[in-house]
């Protein structure tokens, strides 16, 4: 009965949060432009059920913010915070386009190169955590700029990856998979026939969601999850218990890393996007710290934060002609950044409700 | 007016799920007394003073103070009213200074700017006149428990607080920073400050209190006169029983040596010498041998080394005739070692799994408990309600409480119980029962007594003199990290302590 009303303060608390997010996000809007503040408001909550296209986008997009999510969740949970897992969903985003360009793999065995590509991407940081005690924060972030300019630099020395080898002419970006490859590009699974054709669907969001009730399993029920949890919620207990801290840290951010990898791949293989050589950071990782935020890093709770903070980015980009897309950044920050506030509003409703408990006991 | 009370707590009632840790609880304390609190573990002593301290809400019940009717919503509310409390398990800020924790909260400020130089006159002043010992630049995470604990009594007497909580304050301190607590109280009696006094030792409560509320099972049992009662008397009341203060132990063969411990050098986090210097000593089946010492003379080092917390600088250890002197814990446990650790909460528990969880610790992924790698939950239910069981673990929930809202003696009885049903050679129990009431010590020690009979050896670390005559077969007494001596269980306490105050020496061989 306890554990149903901690749930349900969990949930309670993650609703007002992200009411609070939207609030605060049209307030904003007043204030940048008041004139459209209204209809702007009202593009960006309705977006993604006006169309079975804009729905599908909303999945579409969710997949891989999932995948991200689930890997930060994951590492906090044995205690890691895994910052880097912008630069894991870049490199699986290139171990994923290399299978499907370079060596014409199908779909599956390029989502599992992502994986590969992902965990190699997150055993540094576990590594040198483990042997030598430095911040997995700071390795993280500076492979995050590692990975991404080394994908640059592979991409650009790949002449047959990129679309101008298809004689599409840009060099600035990998090629179009239905030129190069249209068996690596994830299967729609009859999805495109239920979405009105929408270009954006395929069975990517059935995969994230398998990924998140695996997540969920190995942490709750295994007792390789049992380890973990030990060592992120009493490092000094569990070397007492005997459990192998250091490895426990590697094995954590190897898993971490292959689930922002495979988000990478998801995301890149759908067949709809290009891989863009670009000079700033993939801002798709750091999302999935908000995304394990919202959810409290529980990984079926992180499916409905994936799928909320896709769905205001669906309707963020549908505002983009009557705003700027600065604006459209802000408020999109604003509104997740406010929803990540779940964790301080369920204290304040445990309280309240500790409060009313009484009164009903008195009354 | 006969009673002049400066406290009444009157029909508290407070439950948490699974439980009434507060059953129509009436406490009236008079002003200028120390007021024991007694009640086996569990009982809800912490709960009660918690409800006055404000850190939880009575679901019924009122508080007065000097006769008036108050509402103690939280801690501020209680510290306005003069209420201060020293909680069972410490809550200082570990990084920051002596200072910064005495002040925090209540700090002066100008400008925005803390006024640090008036704080610490303030700071020092009382230091002096109580004769409590601290550095205030020192960091907490530095300074031992004692002064931890000096450090929890300054912040509230900065804060001028007249009504002094103490939840257990001696169980974590040696003999002789006992004997100053109980020198400081009366100290503090005298000024009319009114003291609530949590202990389980009972000689305690005969030396320092006026009048003493008993609780049993969340229930009010009733309040004596100390003066006018017996030690025998008050563990009855407590337990609804008869408690034997003695261990009865029969002579039993001392078997093969299981434990071998030879030129042992641990190094100190502390300082640059080594805190074990080349320690040599045996321990058989069949023998209950216990470290004594002086707290900081390098049992607890002593005692990482031999478990694999902290590594060995040189000798050897060897259990079972296996060398283990580099091998991982997990090794150590599997080949036969348990550890009840001197820190439930650093290394005993993990506080937010929950208890089922927590007496599985070093199991879990026996054959018994897992079944391809998945948790077999059935099998560790069983496996907690028996041990919860048999050890008479209380909480709220059963298995599934979370280890964080158990009362500090239960924790501990489930630290005992996971270790010893783990049936090991070698039982390294260090201050087994701190924290325990009169009636739990007499069960932990009958069953170390029954590890002993069984032929198992049995390693303890304490600092209670009591249960280190009243249990060991052979005592070693350790000084600045060498063995200075060894006896038998006829030695008097007096020449022990001279060994332990390092007065006297002999050679001691393995
Ligand atoms: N925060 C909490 N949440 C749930 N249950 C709690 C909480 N605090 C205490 N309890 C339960 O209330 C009961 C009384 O606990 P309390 O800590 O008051 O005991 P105690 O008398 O101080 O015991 P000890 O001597 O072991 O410290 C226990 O069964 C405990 O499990
Ligand atoms: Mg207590």
């Amino acid at each position: 009965m306890k554990k149903n009303n901690q749930m349900l303060v969990g949930i309670i608390s993650s609703v007002i949060s992200i009411a609070v997010g939207l609030l605060f996000g049209f307030i904003l809007l007043l204030i940048l432009n008041p004139a459209k503040a209204g209809m702007g408001m009202g593009t960006m909550l309705t977006t993604a059920f006006s169309n079975m296209d804009q729905f599908g986008k909303m999945f579409y997009q969710a997949a891989p913010l999932l995948m991200c999510g689930l890997s930060v969740g994951f590492a906090f949970k044995t205690g890691l915070f895994n910052i880097g897992a912008s630069g894991q969903y870049t490199i699986g985003a290139f171990f994923a386009l290399f299978g499907a360009i370079g060596l014409q793999l199908p779909w599956w065995a390029c989502l599992l190169l992502s994986c590969v590509g992902g965990a190699i991407w997150g055993i540094f940081p576990g590594l040198f955590k483990a042997l030598f005690n430095v911040n997995e924060v700071i390795t993280s972030i500076m492979f995050n700029w590692i990975g991404m300019y080394l994908v640059n630099l592979l991409l650009a020395n790949m002449p047959f990856m990129l679309s101008a080898y298809y004689g599409v002419g840009t060099t600035d970006r990998t090629a179009a998979l239905s030129d190069a490859n249209p068996s690596a590009i994830i299967p729609t699974g009859g999805l495109n026939h239920i979405f009105g054709n929408s270009s954006w669907i395929n069975i990517s969001m059935f995969i994230a969601v398998a990924v998140a009730i695996l997540m969920w399993v190995i942490l709750d029920k295994t007792i390789f999850g049992y380890e973990l949890k030990a060592c992120g919620f009493n490092k000094e207990a569990s070397r007492y218990a005997g459990i192998n801290a250091n490895r426990n840290i590697v094995l954590s951010m190897i898993i971490a890393g292959a689930l922002s990898g495979l988000g990478g791949g998801i995301y890149y293989l759908a067949g709809t996007i290009q891989y863009v050589l670009e000079k700033s950071i993939l801002s798709m990782g750091f999302d999935g710290i908000p995304v394990a935020l919202l959810a409290n890093s529980h990984p079926i709770g992180t499916i409905f934060s994936a799928l909320f903070i896709s769905y205001i980015k669906v309707g963020g980009s549908a505002m983009q002609p009557n705003f700027s897309s600065e604006t459209i950044n802000i408020i999109i920050s604003v509104i997740i950044y406010l929803a990540a506030f779940a964790l301080l509003t369920k204290i304040i409703i445990a309280k309240f409700l500790q409060k009313s408990d009484k009164k009903e006991v008195k009354a | 007016m006969a009673d002049d009370y400066v406290i009444e707590m009157l029909h508290i009632t407070k439950e948490f799920p699974g439980i009434k840790a507060n059953d129509d609880i009436t406490l009236q304390l008079r002003r200028g007394e120390i007021h024991a609190l007694l009640g086996e573990n569990g009982a809800g002593k912490s709960t009660l003073m918690s409800v006055l301290f404000g850190l939880y809400q009575a679901e019924s019940g009122e508080i007065k103070k000097n006769g008036q009717t108050v509402k103690i919503n939280d801690p501020n509310d209680a510290n306005r009213l003069g209420i201060g409390m020293v909680h069972q398990h410490f809550k200082l800020v570990e990084c920051f200074t002596v200072l910064d924790n005495i002040i925090l909260g209540v700090e002066d400020t100008k400008n925005g700017f803390l006024q640090y130089d008036e704080a610490r006159k303030k700071v020092m002043a009382l230091s002096e006149k109580y004769g409590l010992k601290v550095d205030p630049d020192a960091l907490v995470s530095d300074i031992s428990v004692g002064m931890q604990q000096r450090v929890e009594i300054l912040k509230m007497l900065y804060r001028d607080n007249e009504i002094l909580i103490f939840d257990e304050p001696t169980a974590v301190l040696t003999p002789q920073e006992i004997d100053e607590l109980m020198q400081i109280m009366r100290g503090f009696k005298e000024e009319g400050k009114s003291i609530l006094f949590i202990t389980h030792k009972l000689s305690e409560i005969m030396a320092v209190a006026d009048r003493c509320t008993v609780l049993r099972k969340g229930c009010y049992e009733g309040t004596v006169d100390v003066a006018s009662t017996t030690k025998e008397e008050l563990s009855k009341m407590m337990v609804g029983r008869d408690v034997e203060f003695t261990v009865t132990k029969r002579s039993v063969e001392r078997g093969e040596t299981i434990l071998s411990v030879r030129d042992l050098v641990v190094a100190s986090k502390a300082h640059d010498n080594n805190a074990v210097k080349k320690v040599s000593f045996n321990v058989h089946g069949g023998e209950i041998v216990c470290i004594a010492g002086i707290e900081g003379n390098g049992q607890t080092e002593l005692v990482y080394g031999l478990t694999g917390l902290e590594p060995v600088k040189e000798g050897s250890i060897t259990l079972c005739g296996m060398d283990i002197t580099n091998a991982p814990v997990r090794q150590r446990n599997i080949s036969g070692m348990s550890h009840i650790p001197e820190d439930r909460h650093k290394h005993g528990l993990i506080l937010d799994y929950t208890l089922e969880q927590n007496l599985v610790l070093q199991r879990y992924f026996e054959q018994q408990f897992q079944d391809h790698g998945f948790i077999n939950s059935g099998e560790v239910r069983k496996y907690a309600n028996k041990l919860i069981d048999s050890f008479d673990v209380r909480s709220g929930q059963g298995p599934v409480t979370v280890a964080r809202s158990m009362s500090g003696g239960n924790q501990q009885k489930a630290i005992i119980a996971r270790e010893i049903d783990r049936e090991p050679q070698l039982l390294v129990a260090v201050q087994p029962t701190r924290g325990l009431d009169v009636g739990a010590i007499e069960y932990i020690h009958r069953r170390l007594v029954e590890e002993r009979d069984a032929g198992r050896a049995v390693l303890l670390v304490s600092l209670e003199l009591e249960e280190v005559m009243s249990l060991s077969d052979r005592i070693l007494v350790m000084y600045e990290g060498e063995l200075v001596g060894e006896f038998d269980n006829t030695v008097s306490t007096d020449e022990l302590g001279l060994y332990m105050a390092g007065a006297k020496r002999m050679e001691v061989k393995a």
